[in-house]
């Protein structure tokens, strides 16, 4: 690691509508350095990025790079001298291709016209660098998958050859394969001498990846540690103020577990073949996979969101063929999706407004007011831990992890008997996140039926009483709770050949 | 940057290549928003056939056909530059008034003078520049939403024309009249080639170059555009500079064709919401970044075609309105259902 100092921040002040998020931040950022930065939801580590990215002018404070002050009016300005950065929100363009998508505001020219071909070689180049051969540049976004798209994302921030390289919460949509190789071309441009802040709230990655942690608190620093100084204890101690024990909250015993009240036979989709399996009230199964392998489509086949080709679902031993969301909600379903920008707020509306739009579409106001344990917007947002300047906030306006919380509420508030989630921790800190994992398992011990997609394999371990695991489309076993992590992958892999 | 031998590609890759040439070709074709404009095209043209023949008139005559070309252009010209704007997920709402006011200072500037004619015609497009640059500006710089910022401007200029004239103003000069008016090269009016050149023009600066890749990127989220680094503002008024010249030459086209600039001709030809009717009709998406010029002409040749038909079956105004009405929310309707077919 040099020891030449790239980037130093100091005392980075800055606030919305009068409210100071960020109270004199510094920072530095050597060359050749991974640079985590730590901290809860609504911590102000986004906010931070985006001064140093020209999206926000900080109000005080000094930005150095090469010990020269510079200031950013324009994102335009920040990458010209060499900032790259990949948003925690998605920041790609639906409508256009890979490589449009790559070379947004930069597109090579000859002669005035756009050399598509050259910026079509390019992207492919970058795609092959990171080892990407599923899609090509000049495939629309709109057909990626989440982990695709992330992965756009990262080779646009890399195509610009940027000295300086944030990544908030890249992992976050990725599988834990996707994650191996995004290590590796962080660690490729570590090499370069290219400096990288890092924002995770997977403390695994952050021990394996990072030279040095930031904790940010309540917009100011906590402590900068040498990692290899420090651990995971310390860390979550510095980070919300006190000890969490780790542990996972207690499974069900078997005779908790009551009626099987979803059961799915033979289900069939466009990418699902003959899938079949139950779950009971009070339990929580779930549901591994790679990336692509079924997972999220049996969810919202079940749900009605995408047609069923043959098969069966039952609720409470009734056949049921929702042709609509609406429909599954009203039958006592419920959904979490894991793309909640795009699938579960409405951005511009208020917390309160989006924790009450699902009860509100299925609850005739007369029967919320008489029904027994309906929760207030107050207490979901204790329930859950969120951060926010109150109920009128409008969403959009949320640190990421808060507004996932936000989604959650609004499905609680429904009172599902059988409630998906798919991925409920992803960008939530470990300290909600724990919160969150404890109210599921309320939630079953309260008689509801969950079902749960993960890609961090520790808490799909922890979590589930039973582990289903796809593959290709396919049931390729059930493993009981507690299963290892090398049983998981390999039925995930389908290296393994067991009869499911 | 590294860049790998593309002959070093793996053949996985290169599978991967050739499948994504056979998805770039689908995207580019069949899903292409403009296919089912011509498509309705071809349908009305024949419904308009049958029609117009039962009833005893004829329609694919010569004569007819320069009329229908005829009306196209003016229209048609407008009509593109609305297109650019649309993309952009703006709108320009201040066209029928800058055309009327452009037909004026056409009228005015040339003066009956042979010799007058260039520096009128620069005159006006500058005058053309010079509105697009302002709308630019005020809906990017003050912030205004740009419908509440066009209407203004269109009130503006509404303002100008009533102060400067009361009534129409000569001064085209014959030649010039002639020239771009009337002059046509068989079935071909010298003022429909004008119509296809700025057509190919902005079909070209919108396929390849950085402007028009730009116009789709900002329509597509200018939040995105401008986090990538994009600037947004420069695209935003560059559009509107564009929409607002396309309206000054309709303007110098009207002003030849009537050989005088009237105050009128622009609102009462309804060219603003005439022209984000084609637009729409072409299959371009009103919140932007979907769609292109060649909708957009299959959309103002629909309209050209329907405007004939009931000219010559003479009907009154209310039945043209509720038809017209009618294909226009049929058409966003069944773009919207193919939208969501994609996604
Ligand atoms: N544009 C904005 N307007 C108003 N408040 C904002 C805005 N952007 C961020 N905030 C507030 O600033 C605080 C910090 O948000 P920030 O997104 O930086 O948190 P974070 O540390 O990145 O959290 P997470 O881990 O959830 O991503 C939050 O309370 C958020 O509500
Ligand atoms: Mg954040």
């Amino acid at each position: 690691m040099s020891e030449q100092t790239l980037l130093q921040m100091e005392g980075i002040r800055k606030s919305f509508v009068g409210v100071e998020v960020l109270h004199g931040v510094d920072l530095d950022l050597r060359a050749g350095e991974i640079h985590a930065i730590v901290g809860e939801n609504g911590a102000g580590k986004s906010t931070l990025m985006k001064t140093l990215a020209g999206v926000h002018a900080p109000d005080e404070g000094t930005i150095r790079i090469d010990g020269q002050e510079v200031s950013f009016h324009h994102p335009a300005a920040a990458q010209a001298a060499g900032v790259g950065i990949v948003y925690q929100e998605f920041n790609l363009l639906p409508d256009r291709n890979v490589a449009e998508n790559i070379f947004i505001g930069r597109e090579p020219v000859r002669a005035g016209i756009v050399d598509r071909r050259k910026m079509e070689r390019e992207t492919a180049a970058l795609l092959e660098e990171v080892g990407e051969a599923s899609f090509g540049p000049r495939t629309p976004v709109r057909w990626l998958s989440v982990a695709q798209q992330q992965v756009v994302e990262i080779v646009k921030a890399r195509s610009l050859n940027a000295r300086i390289l944030v990544l908030d919460e890249p992992t976050a949509a990725l599988a834990e394969g996707e994650v191996e190789l995004l290590f590796t071309l962080v660690r490729r441009l570590q090499e370069l001498g290219v400096g990288v802040l890092y924002i995770s709230h997977r403390l695994r990655e952050v021990f394996a990846l990072s030279d040095r942690i930031t904790v940010i608190k309540d917009g100011g620093v906590v402590k900068t540690l040498n990692t290899a100084e420090t651990n995971q204890r310390e860390l979550v101690n510095l980070m919300v103020g006190r000890e969490l024990d780790g542990y996972f909250p207690e499974r069900g015993a078997k005779d908790d577990l009551g009626d099987v009240r979803l059961k799915v036979s033979g289900l069939s989709t466009a990418l699902l073949r003959d899938v079949s399996f139950e779950v009971r009230a009070g339990e929580i199964v779930g549901l591994a996979g790679l990336q692509g392998s079924g997972r999220t489509e049996i969810a919202r086949a079940v749900f009605g969101a995408d047609p069923i080709a043959d098969g069966t679902v039952e609720i409470d031993g009734k056949a049921k063929r929702f042709k609509h969301p609406r429909q599954a909600v009203k039958a006592g379903l419920g959904f979490i999706t894991e793309d909640r920008k795009a699938e579960g707020l409405a951005l511009a509306q208020s917390i309160s407004d989006n924790m009450l739009l699902a009860v509100r579409t299925v609850m005739p106001s007369r029967k919320r007011r008489s029904t027994p344990g309906l929760m207030t917007v107050k207490e979901l947002a204790e329930v859950t831990e969120l951060r926010a300047r109150g109920p009128e906030q409008e969403v959009r306006f949320l640190s990421g992890g808060n507004q996932q919380k936000v989604v959650l509420s609004k499905w609680l508030e429904t009172q599902p008997g059988i409630l998906i989630f798919d991925e409920p921790t992803r960008g939530i800190d470990v300290g909600a996140k724990a919160g969150i994992h404890d109210l599921i398992r309320k939630l079953a011990k309260d008689g509801v039926a969950v079902l749960m997609i993960s890609s961090e394999l520790p808490e799909l371990i922890g979590m589930s009483d039973r582990i289903l695991v796809m593959h290709e489309g396919v049931l390729a076993g059930e493993l009981p709770g507690g299963a290892s992590e090398p049983q998981i992958m390999e039925l995930a892999t389908g290296s393994a050949e067991v009869a499911a | 940057m590294t860049v790998v031998d593309p002959s070093e590609s793996s053949p996985g890759t290169r599978a991967a290549a050739r499948k994504e040439r056979v998805a770039g070709w689908r995207v580019g074709v069949l899903a292409s928003p403009a296919a089912p404009v011509y498509g309705a095209l071809i349908g009305i043209i024949v419904l308009a056939w049958i029609v117009v023949t039962i009833d005893g008139g004829e329609f694919l005559t010569t004569g007819n056909i320069v009329n229908m070309l005829q009306r196209s252009v003016a229209l048609g010209i407008v009509s593109l530059g609305q297109t650019v704007v649309i993309l952009l997920g703006s709108l320009d709402l201040s066209v029928a008034a800058l055309i009327s006011l452009s037909s004026l200072v056409t009228a005015q500037q040339m003066d009956g003078q042979p010799g007058n004619v260039i520096p009128a015609i620069l005159i006006v497009l500058a005058m053309g520049a010079g509105v697009g640059l302002a709308n630019g500006l005020i809906i990017t710089k003050l912030r205004v939403n740009a419908f509440i910022a066009t209407l203004g401007m269109a009130l503006i200029l509404g303002g100008i024309i009533e102060n400067g004239w009361s009534g129409p103003q000569g001064g085209v000069t014959d030649a010039f009249s002639q020239d771009l008016g009337y002059t046509r090269f068989g079935v071909i009016p010298m003022s429909f080639i004008l119509f296809a050149v700025v057509a190919v023009v902005i079909w070209f600066i919108l396929r390849s170059t950085r402007f028009g890749y730009r116009v789709y990127a900002v329509g597509g989220s200018e939040d995105v555009s401008k986090l990538s680094g994009l600037r947004t503002h420069r695209t935003i008024i560059g559009a509107h500079i564009v929409c607002s010249l396309t309206a000054v030459i309709t303007g110098i086209f009207l002003a030849s064709r009537l050989k005088a600039g009237t105050p009128t001709v622009g609102l009462d030809g309804g060219y603003d919401l005439e022209s984000i009717a084609a637009v729409v009709l072409g299959g371009t998406a009103l919140t932007g970044g979907r769609g292109g010029v060649i909708g957009t002409i299959g959309g103002v040749f629909i309209l050209a075609v329907l405007d004939n038909v009931f000219n010559q079956l003479e009907f009154n105004s209310f039945v043209r309105d509720v038809v017209r009405g009618i294909v226009i929310i049929a058409a966003v309707a069944i773009y919207a259902r193919r939208q969501e077919k994609k996604a």
